[in-house]
């Protein structure tokens, strides 16, 4: 979607700001915000492009001026509610109303280690060939869908060259609708900056992105 | 809870930190998560994954050629190998700063880093600021972060649109010849591994 969350080239956030020393959190609440989007990762409810999906769906104003654990903590209420986890009325008066959803798995403090160390991949046993090579021309896809898609915008309807092959990965636009990981080809693509940004590009400087094959068409 | 003979700021945070704390233990009650398991994962965090990780690649890098070449090759195996293998962790590249080519990692879309060796972003990296800016002024970004490059030298800008995490190894200060690898890692900075800073020269012997 060409939501709040795709900021690449936007204007007027003004300055980076890092802050000096830098706490790993600010608040007791930001701690306890990502432990608990972790843990109910883990409860298997819904996968990782679902959750991005439902972070950057909102209002644009809203997600550029709402700190990242709040974004986080928002959308994995929704979720929630989605899936028949919680309500909304639950939320609000923060006790039980209806009995809990069965989940895959509630995860223990003895399992934080194995889940953390075994992550979650996102390659997929190969199907096929990949269509393009290294040193390949390609050029995005024009397409803009109201849904989840990390073809960003600002580097659609381009011409890049393909840098890497990356392998067979789960394919974001479809595994974030649950319709499916539909894993494609994965590519590193590298884009010179005047092709992305004209005269605001430096000659020589460039931007790679990480595209999967439906994003790409032959450049003839 | 009513505070509101507080200022507005501490208020605000109070009544944060009161729901958060209140959608934990509703989320407890459910069934759905164990406080504990939450405890755990914020000590991981906060005492075992962070950039003294990454460091430590940097640093063998340095003194290792085969494990520099191993990196080249395949970055996520040669990390896994010292053990540095979680979440946001999983698939690997390893960009390597030069004299004519400066990399730098950003993700437009929302705030993948690597974990594994990085530990949590920080704030400024999931901000607006640098996630906008980063692909089209990177140079204008580089400059807010103290650091202005040669005009020969290149910029890369990596944005993480996929589940590749970047790592940047940033170029050996002069000057390192005699120092540990333990030594090396100190002058490694999280910065550097982002692309927004230079590692660090060592301190002259007084």
């Amino acid at each position: 979607m060409n939501g709040g969350a795709d900021l690449g080239g936007m204007m007027g956030f003004g300055p980076v700001a890092p802050e000096a020393d830098e706490p790993l959190f600010h608040a007791p609440w930001e701690a306890r915000a990502l432990g608990m989007v972790v843990a109910l990762g883990a409860c298997g409810q819904w996968n990782i492009d679902a959750a991005r999906s439902a972070r950057e769906d909102m209002h644009p104003g809203d997600y550029t001026r709402t700190p990242y654990y709040a974004i986080w903590l928002k959308a994995a209420k929704r979720l929630m509610v989605e899936k028949e986890m919680l309500t909304e009325a639950e939320i609000a008066q923060g006790v039980p109303l209806i009995a809990a959803t069965s989940i895959k798995r509630r995860l223990a403090a003895e399992d934080v280690d194995a889940m953390l160390s075994a992550g979650g991949p996102a390659d997929r046993p190969e199907q096929g060939e990949p269509a393009f090579a290294v040193g390949d021309q390609v050029r995005t896809i024009n397409d803009h869908p109201t849904t989840h898609t990390r073809m960003a915008r600002y580097a659609r309807d381009k011409v890049g060259t393909i840098t890497k092959v990356h392998g067979f990965h789960v394919f974001p636009d479809s595994n974030a609708q649950g319709q499916g990981e539909d894993p494609q080809w994965l590519y590193q693509v590298a884009f010179s900056a005047r092709t992305l940004w004209g005269a605001q590009g430096r000659e020589g400087d460039s931007v790679t992105l990480d595209l999967w094959e439906p994003y790409l068409r032959t450049v003839l | 809870m009513t505070s509101h003979d507080h200022d507005h700021d501490h208020s605000h945070l109070t009544e944060t930190e009161a729901r958060v704390r209140a959608l934990e233990s509703l989320l407890s009650a459910k069934g759905y998560i164990d406080s504990a398991a939450v405890d755990r994962i914020i000590q991981t965090y906060e005492t075992k994954i962070g950039p003294r990780n990454g460091a430590h690649v940097v640093a063998k890098s340095w003194v290792e050629p085969e494990f520099e070449a191993w990196l080249r090759r395949d970055a996520s195996a040669a990390i896994h190998s010292l053990g540095y293998h979680s979440r946001q962790g999983e698939h690997i590249e390893a960009v390597f700063n030069a004299d004519d080519v400066h990399h730098l990692v950003v993700c437009t879309l929302c705030s993948c880093y690597p974990w594994s060796v990085l530990g949590l972003p920080p704030t400024w990296y999931k901000s607006p600021p640098f996630r906008s800016r980063a692909v089209i002024d990177p140079r204008g970004v580089l400059a807010e972060f103290g650091l202005t490059l040669a005009p020969t030298t290149r910029v890369e800008v990596h944005d993480s649109t996929a589940e590749i995490r970047y790592l940047v190894i940033p170029q050996r200060p002069e000057g390192t010849e005699g120092l540990t690898m333990d030594q090396l890692a100190e002058l490694v900075t999280r910065n550097a591994m982002i692309g927004t800073g230079l590692a660090r020269a060592p301190q002259v012997a007084s």
